[in-house]
């Protein structure tokens, strides 16, 4: 066992607005200057969409991430690194910038210099990159709010059974995105310079501008498309997790800024030995399991001693063993993590929205406040848990009826509790009315100092 | 071991401190922060500073602001909030993607950094300045000679601005102001700043500028349609509402027509906290919003059918919690908070009866003091009472010590019993029937026939008892008869088995928690024309199941309701109080109305839309009329007041005499009866803060040809109506917006980031400041500073040709004073002595009237005698002048600093001398509502959002410990309602409330614009409020245009999409007979068929192409759409039903506006 640290991060998709200021205040913080106009470290998608760039989950398409060869053995998808090496000067395998979007301004100057003339001045769009007049197509945000025709959403596709997308049955939610920091990064293992790289103290993967020869492979590699093109530098930039600010005891900017209050940031201790293994398993749905099996209880003596003597500072012990990471995502059991098919690890988890539960038991007659029917309509939420498990845990259900479950059984007795009636955690929640009063308190509290622990 | 595994291994002892995973997957690079160096430097910063922005938003976020080298860099949201409890969430961090984006504005290509006039003018002017050797007499020149007039007056809008000198610009506005004055009177001078609570001090000077003047400040809220005027009629307040804490109160919770996560983003995340407290959520919209992604229940309702809903959730209530069964805790409450028990007298009509006023203390026959203003109802023995509480009560000498809520008895709620008779009343229906006959228990008091507002109630949603006769419904699935569950289905799309599950759900809640149900309503319902008439219907709800007034439960309006938490403060700063009483506040609506020539196009009978069992009193008059005739019986103000200079009037020995003398003779006329006469044109118009031409001006079209006398798209301007009315159009601001390209003299504002201002909401119960991070740059100045340029200039020209003058001002009868009940059918007159050389003196310093006068709030008046003395000390006093000793008000700061001493919800001591005073009238204990310790000065503010206190400015009680809403004074202390009856009206006797059959709550569906005005559009259209903007703000923002479709958009349902042959993106042009809109198309399933949505306030200046229906550019949003005057938003000296600005007034309502859609060419040109 080799006990290493990570700083990771949830989010409560349950309560997210979709408002995107997470996405403004990165932004402007971290890339509103020449090269990466279009790229935003972090961004939200409205689901079903086809999100941004375009359509990144087909990796039938883009090859992100890892699959395994004939012998089990984890193998860049977009092909191993001789391939790479032997295949550098040509066109990595990327999206083109429309299937991002090319970036635009307006003639505002046109407001003020305008001379006397037929009529109201007015800015007229014109690209960023070509400097010429242009008609806007495409953004990192299109399909917002369910504009446009979400159906092209590869996920979407997977759900087979039923694809609702009318009025009556329409469904939304929002899911916000950042570099998922993965425990087995396919970008660092992608590029060719050994410029990307995952640090030693937190996990948290940085490309040394100064190493990066601009090869792209980091951007073929990554499934989530996390890594962007610099076009005015060359080299490849991403989500830094704010370490200089993560480094001082600060929050990222996208979490501190987040009016939904809905995401998490904590330290998680995982045994560094068992990655590749995890990372290896054979059914991609047991990758979950296999992930979730990494992190190591930080209550655990064994654990504790392991880790001190990897060398890891006392303060971050304590601070894994208050890291609301773990308790969503271990002790809870309700954040997920996304594209665990990918094979990456990923490191940015996922509570599943629940919402709206009743709605879909009104049409059955049946008294939605229930706890029993509650968990009973599970199955017939207007989002589909098909949708949620194409997304979180390649395809089984069962993981995230269990998280809804639990959200579903809170909501259940807390309603009891304020109506003055005695509250009744049903069995099948599978969780103890303590777990339930601390997950209340994490979910419904968050209050600052408890939603970040670094 | 494969070939490139080998490559690997090799190539790992080939580098320096890297050490690679045993498996190669992973390169771990230790201390590697010195690679990153670029981050690391992009980070770091030289200083953060608090501020906010002063948008018009509720939000009323704090913001850290990050300055580096001199320059504003990004913001991020502060996270200092005090705590509102353990044992909830709390406040931080409060913020959105707009507020985020601010500082885009400080360096971009649309920031105005000079004054600037439209070259055509400044020519015309600087040549006849030349040649006359005088400012006024160029500008009187200029306006003057129709040639030059139209010359620039046709230029607005089309470009060719020229950057001028400060001096110039103001001499120019300075000499419009002081012609304007001379030749048409101050009342021809108008200014238009919305919501001051965003920046108070920003909103004050220009106010107080134009208010010194004896000019014109025109009212926002009404004219937004924000103001739901449902909430003076029901409960005689402005608004007053529940923080957004208080959600996580609530165990029910409706989304009606709010769509929470895009218009209250920095809240939103109460409602997704409290679900987890096992909050129950419904919304019900239209269309899939944002909001119903966290619904437990989405209802589809139809657009504007909301008043039908809530009328069939009125009905199972009242039948199963009221009729079928007692509920003690609503029937204990309705008893004593509501007019329900309250006696109505009966009026004979074809044949049968219409309730018609309460009856009164003068209708027993009792000679006392104000008996006609004293409700009456029976005691539990059947005897009539006069309890204590009405308005007869809180005027009169005599009502000292009896305003309270103290029933004296246990009142009946009916006046049925064994031996009561029935009549039988005409109830008007608006869904298509004839009026229905039902019966009501009655009895005979003094020679009345009366019966109770319950008893009435009753029969107007059709709640059936044995033993009365009439046509009532025969069960829940009746769906011929109004209010049954069966009934509303077919109008609003929604099951009637739902309807009723939801009104049986909603009051079993509130009857479990004590009232903690709670209805957060919005723009949605709010602003139809009929708008009132849903809110009543809302309203009752909460009042029969009593949850108003208890935390967690009631109304939660918000749609623009920006609480000014020191209001008066801010309100005697603004009104320049402190100087000259009273100001000119007058109704944007009508005002507009009338000025921008809409009410021509107004061709049918002001009765088409009455009942057809009212009085008859609109029969044959038309909409102005009614204005005009509101106006004549002093109910509601107009500027200008008179067709002739009041300056002019004052110069009478009895400048009142001689005005009503005038009148009478009929040599002098209310202006309001002939807005095409140039003598009563409005003159000038500065807006600052706000974007009136980009955003609310409801018609813009006839905006820009009848006011401005720019070129429009009106297909067919009205050629008799006057065009071009406005001399001068000025407008401060820091972007550009169609309000700057229509100026004739713009003026480079500051922005948030570049002033010390003050910030507050409703949503939050603090107080927080706004600082500068950098100076202004380039040529911009605050809005401060900016209006005491023009004051100076002013002065200087206006000291020799204005001098000192009275001024004859005329007030409509006001709310909260004791003129709300008054028997006088005309205006009040007051003669104002002005000195017009010493405007930018009193500008600049605390005039003697507020200690002198005191300062009157909401009917109690605070004494700031020791404030005054502290601000003396605190801001220093003037060396010399008219303001000689006064307190200095000559910074930004200083003006905060006064705001906060003189408001009691900052300064305890008033607080608690206002309820003492409001004690003695009520007679009971209100000590210890208000603390005296508590006390916020400016610096406060700048370290940290600061709490406010309870204070006789609002309803509510508040306190760290107390999450406020709205009226828990009134029902935990006894005091009244400012209404009629003291209580909260479910019925409004006023004749005119009867002519539009909405003395009751009542169903009135979306106009019939067909029948109206011939419109041919199909298609509802709809402007909610945007995701991506704050009205115009923001929605020429590069970010938020990157994170939106970039430019104008509309949404369509797939269906109509394909209907019309359009997809997604697709250009399209959207008209009817008011204007066009060019606009890219989104096509979403989440749209409900036969309704597209223009998201509110997208300009025409980013991304409008040319219009192929007129060859012009598109309009904006409310280019389709146009006032239209509700006449019961018109009554005035009805307790109240009483003016007050920005509390009741005609709304400028939009939503029931249909358009026609069709694809364009793709080929677009600008």
């Amino acid at each position: 066992m080799r006990i290493m640290a990570q700083i990771a991060m949830v989010m409560n998709l349950d309560k997210c607005i979709g408002c995107h200021t997470c996405s403004v205040t990165c932004k402007q913080t971290w890339t509103n200057r020449p090269g990466v106009e279009y790229v935003w470290f972090n961004n939200v998608e409205t689901r079903p969409g086809q999100g941004y760039p375009r359509r990144y989950e087909d990796q039938d398409r883009w090859r992100g991430g890892w699959t395994l060869d004939r012998k089990g053995r984890l193998q860049l998808r977009a092909g191993g690194r001789l391939r790479k090496l032997l295949t550098i000067f040509a066109n990595p395998l990327l999206p083109s910038i429309q299937d991002y979007y090319e970036p635009w301004t307006y003639d505002y100057e046109n407001l003020t210099r305008a001379p006397l003339s037929a009529d109201v001045p007015v800015a007229p769009p014109r690209s960023l990159l070509s400097n010429q007049p242009t008609k806007i197509e495409w953004s990192a945000n299109w399909d917002d709010d369910l504009g446009g025709d979400p159906s092209p959403d590869p996920v979407l596709a997977q759900v087979s059974e039923q694809v609702r997308l009318s009025f009556e049955e329409a469904y939304m939610f929002y899911l916000p995105r950042i570099c998922e920091h993965c425990l087995n990064p396919s970008c660092v293992a992608s590029c060719p310079s050994g410029a990307l790289y995952k640090r030693e103290e937190d996990g948290i993967v940085l490309v040394d501008q100064d190493r990066c020869r601009g090869w792209r492979m980091c951007v073929t590699g990554c499934p989530y498309k996390k890594v962007y093109f610099n076009h005015r530098t060359g080299k490849a930039e991403k989500c830094t997790f704010c370490f200089p600010r993560v480094e001082v005891g600060l929050p990222t900017v996208c979490s501190e800024t987040c009016v939904g209050r809905l995401r998490y940031i904590g330290v998680l201790l995982y045994d560094a030995d068992r990655v590749a293994e995890a990372a290896a398993t054979p059914d991609e749905r047991d990758l979950y399991e296999a992930q979730l099996d990494l992190f190591a209880d930080p209550h655990d003596p064994v654990v504790a001693a392991a880790a001190q003597a990897a060398g890891l500072p006392a303060e971050w012990l304590e601070a894994a063993r208050r890291s609301p990471v773990y308790d969503l995502v271990k002790r809870y059991r309700i954040a997920l993590p996304l594209h665990p098919e990918y094979r990456t690890l990923p490191m940015v988890w996922y509570v599943p929205p629940l919402s709206p539960v009743v709605d879909a038991l009104a049409g059955t007659g049946h008294d939605g406040e229930d706890a029993v029917n509650l968990f009973a309509a599970i199955d017939a939420l207007r989002i589909p848990v098909s949708y949620l498990a194409g997304l979180f845990t390649a395809g089984d259900p069962a993981p995230v009826t269990a998280a809804l479950r639990k959200l579903a059984a809170m909501r259940s007795y807390m309603r009891a509790v304020n109506l003055g009636r005695p509250p009744v955690l049903p069995p099948e929640a599978g969780m103890s009315e303590e777990d339930l009063a601390a997950m209340y308190r994490l979910l419904a509290l968050a209050k600052y100092d408890e939603r970040y622990v670094i | 071991m494969s070939a490139q595994d080998v490559l690997l291994r090799t190539g790992r002892f080939l580098r320096r401190s890297a050490a690679t995973s045993g498996d190669l997957h992973t390169l771990r690079l230790a201390g590697g922060t010195e690679g990153d160096a670029f981050y690391r430097d992009r980070w770091s910063h030289d200083k953060v500073v608090r501020s906010t922005h002063g948008v018009n938003c509720t939000g009323s976020c704090s913001w850290k602001v990050y300055v580096k080298d001199g320059i504003i860099t990004w913001e991020t949201q502060e996270t200092d909030y005090p705590s509102v409890g353990p044992d909830r969430p709390e406040y931080e961090p409060r913020g959105c993607p707009r507020g985020a984006a601010f500082s885009w504005y400080t360096y971009s290509p649309t920031r105005i950094r000079y004054p600037y006039a439209r070259g055509v003018l400044v020519e015309m002017y600087a040549e006849a300045r030349e040649r006359l050797g005088d400012p006024v007499a160029a500008w009187a020149e200029v306006t003057g000679d129709p040639e030059k007039r139209r010359a620039y007056q046709r230029a607005r809008g089309r470009g060719g601005l020229v950057r001028v000198s400060w001096d110039l610009a103001a001499e120019m506005v300075a000499a419009a102001h002081v012609h304007t004055i001379s030749a048409y009177g101050p009342d021809r001078i108008a200014g238009f700043s919305p919501i001051p609570a965003m920046s108070m001090v920003s909103h004050a000077i220009g106010s107080r500028f134009v208010s010194l003047l004896g000019g014109t400040m025109l009212s926002f809220y009404d004219w937004y349609a924000d103001l739901p005027v449902a909430s003076p009629q029901v409960f005689g307040d402005q608004t007053d509402v529940p923080e957004s804490a208080d959600w996580w109160d609530a165990a029910y919770l409706m989304m009606w027509g709010s769509n929470v996560p895009v218009t209250r983003t920095p809240d939103a995340h109460w409602m997704a906290e409290a679900r987890y407290r096992g909050q129950k959520v419904v919304v019900v919209s239209p269309d899939f919003s944002d909001a119903a992604k966290f619904a437990d229940e989405f209802l589809s309702v139809r657009p504007g059918t909301d008043g039908a809903l809530a009328m069939a959730m009125g009905h199972v209530l009242l039948k199963e919690f009221f009729v079928e069964r007692d509920t003690p805790s609503f029937t204990g409450y309705v008893k004593r908070f509501t007019d329900l028990p309250f006696l109505v007298r009966l009026e004979r009509r074809d044949g049968r009866h219409v309730p018609g006023r309460f009856l009164t203390a003068r209708d027993l026959g009792l000679q006392e003091e104000a008996a006609e203003w004293k409700t009456v109802l029976l005691s539990r023995n059947g005897r009539p009472v006069v309890p204590n509480g009405s308005a007869g009560f809180r005027w009169s000498e005599s009502g000292k010590g009896r305003w309270n809520l103290d029933l004296g008895t246990d009142p009946k709620l009916t006046v049925m019993d064994d031996w009561s008779q029935a009549a039988e009343v005409l109830l008007p229906r608006f869904d298509g029937g004839e009026p229905v006959v039902r019966g009501v228990p009655v009895t005979r008091i003094n020679g009345h026939l009366v019966t109770t507002v319950y008893d009435l109630l009753l029969a107007q949603y059709g709640v059936r008892r044995p033993g009365l006769p009439g046509d009532w419904p025969e069960g829940y699935e009746d769906a011929a008869r109004p209010y049954t569950p069966a009934w509303q289905e077919p109008i609003t799309g929604v099951p009637a088995e739902r309807a009723a599950r939801l009104a049986r759900e909603f009051a079993r809640t509130a009857e479990a928690t004590g009232g903690r149900c709670m209805i957060i309503m919005g723009a949605g319902a709010a602003q139809w024309f009929h708008g009132d008439t849903i809110y009543r219907a809302f309203l009752s709800l909460l009042l029969l199941t009593g949850c108003q007034g208890r935390n967690g439960g009631g109304w939660a309006h918000y749609v623009g309701q920006e609480k000014c938490r020191p209001l008066a403060g801010w309100g005697v700063l603004a009104s320049a109080a402190d100087w000259v009483r009273p100001a000119r506040m007058v109704p944007g609506t009508p005002f507009w109305y009338l000025h921008t020539g809409q009410w021509r196009y107004d061709r049918f009978d002001a009765g088409e839309l009455a009942s057809p069992v009212g009085p008859g009193v609109f029969r044959g008059r038309r909409t102005a009329d009614l204005v005009a005739e509101a106006v004549r019986n002093g109910w509601m103000p107009m500027a200008p007041a008179f067709d002739r200079n009041p300056l002019e009037l004052g110069e009478a020995a009895d400048p009142v005499a001689y005005t009503r003398e005038e009148l009478r003779a009929g040599r002098l006329r209310y202006a309001a009866e002939n807005p095409e006469d140039p003598r009563n044109w409005p003159r000038v118009l500065t807006l600052w803060r706000s974007n009136l031409f980009g955003s609310s001006a409801k018609g813009n079209e006839y905006f820009l040809h009848h006011l401005l006398g720019a070129t429009s798209n009106l297909e067919h301007p009205d050629p008799e109506a006057a065009s071009g009315k406005l001399d001068l159009l000025v407008t401060l601001d820091f972007r550009m917006t169609s309000s700057t390209v229509f100026s004739d003299v713009v003026l480079p504002a500051a922005t948030w980031y570049e002033k010390h201002d003050l910030s507050s909401t409703d949503m939050h119960p603090f107080v927080h400041a706004f600082n500068p991070a950098i100076s202004p740059p380039w040529e911009t100045r605050t809005d401060f500073a900016a209006f005491h340029t023009i004051a100076r200039a002013f002065s200087d020209l206006a000291r020799e040709r204005l001098g000192v003058r009275r001024d004859v001002v005329a007030t409509a009868h006001q709310h909260d004073t004791p003129s709300e009940l008054s028997h006088d059918r005309e205006p009040a007159l007051h003669v104002v002595e002005r000195d017009y050389g010493a405007v930018a003196e009193q500008l600049a310093a605390l005039g003697p009237l507020t200690e002198r006068l005191g300062l009157p709030v909401k009917g109690v008046t605070f004494r700031p005698d020791e404030e005054v003395a502290w601000l003396g000390v605190r801001c220093g006093l003037v060396p010399r002048g008219v303001a000689k000793g006064r307190p200095e008000l000559d910074t930004d700061a200083k003006a905060c600093e006064a705001i906060l001493a003189l408001s009691g919800a900052s300064n305890g001591r008033l607080a608690v001398q206002g309820f003492r005073e409001l004690a003695e009238r009520t007679g009971t204990d209100l000590s210890g509502l208000a603390d005296e310790g508590h006390r916020i000065v400016f610096s406060d503010t700048q370290a940290r959002p600061v709490h406010v206190s309870t204070s006789p400015e609002w309803s509510g009680k508040e306190s760290p410990g107390r999450r406020y809403a709205p009226f828990t004074i009134n029902v935990e202390h006894g005091k009244p309602w400012h209404t009629l009856t003291g209580r909260m009206h479910f019925f409004l006797d006023h004749d005119w409330m009867h002519e539009y059959g909405e003395a009751l709550p009542v169903y009135r569906p979306p106009l019939d614009l067909a029948a109206l005005f011939g419109e041919s559009g199909r298609l509802r259209y709809l402007t909610p409020h945007s995701k991506w903007s704050i009205h115009s703000e923001y929605q020429d923002n590069l970010l938020m245009l990157s994170l939106s479709r970039g430019g104008p958009s509309i949404w369509m349902s797939d269906e109509d999409a394909a209907r019309l042959g359009v997809a997604d993106n697709d250009w399209v042009e959207a008209v009817n007979r008011n204007g066009v809109v060019v606009a890219r198309a989104i096509v979403s399933h989440r749209m409900p068929p036969g309704t597209v949505y223009m998201y509110h306030a997208q300009d025409r200046l980013i991304d409008v192409p040319l219009s192929e229906a007129t060859g012009r550019r598109g309009g904006i949003h409310n280019a389709l759409t146009r006032v239209l005057i509700k006449p019961t938003h018109l009554i005035g000296g009805h307790a109240q039903l009483s003016y007050g600005f920005n509390y009741f007034g005609p709304t400028g309502n939009q939503r029931d506006e249909l358009t026609t859609i069709r694809r364009r060419s793709q080929e677009v040109r600008y």
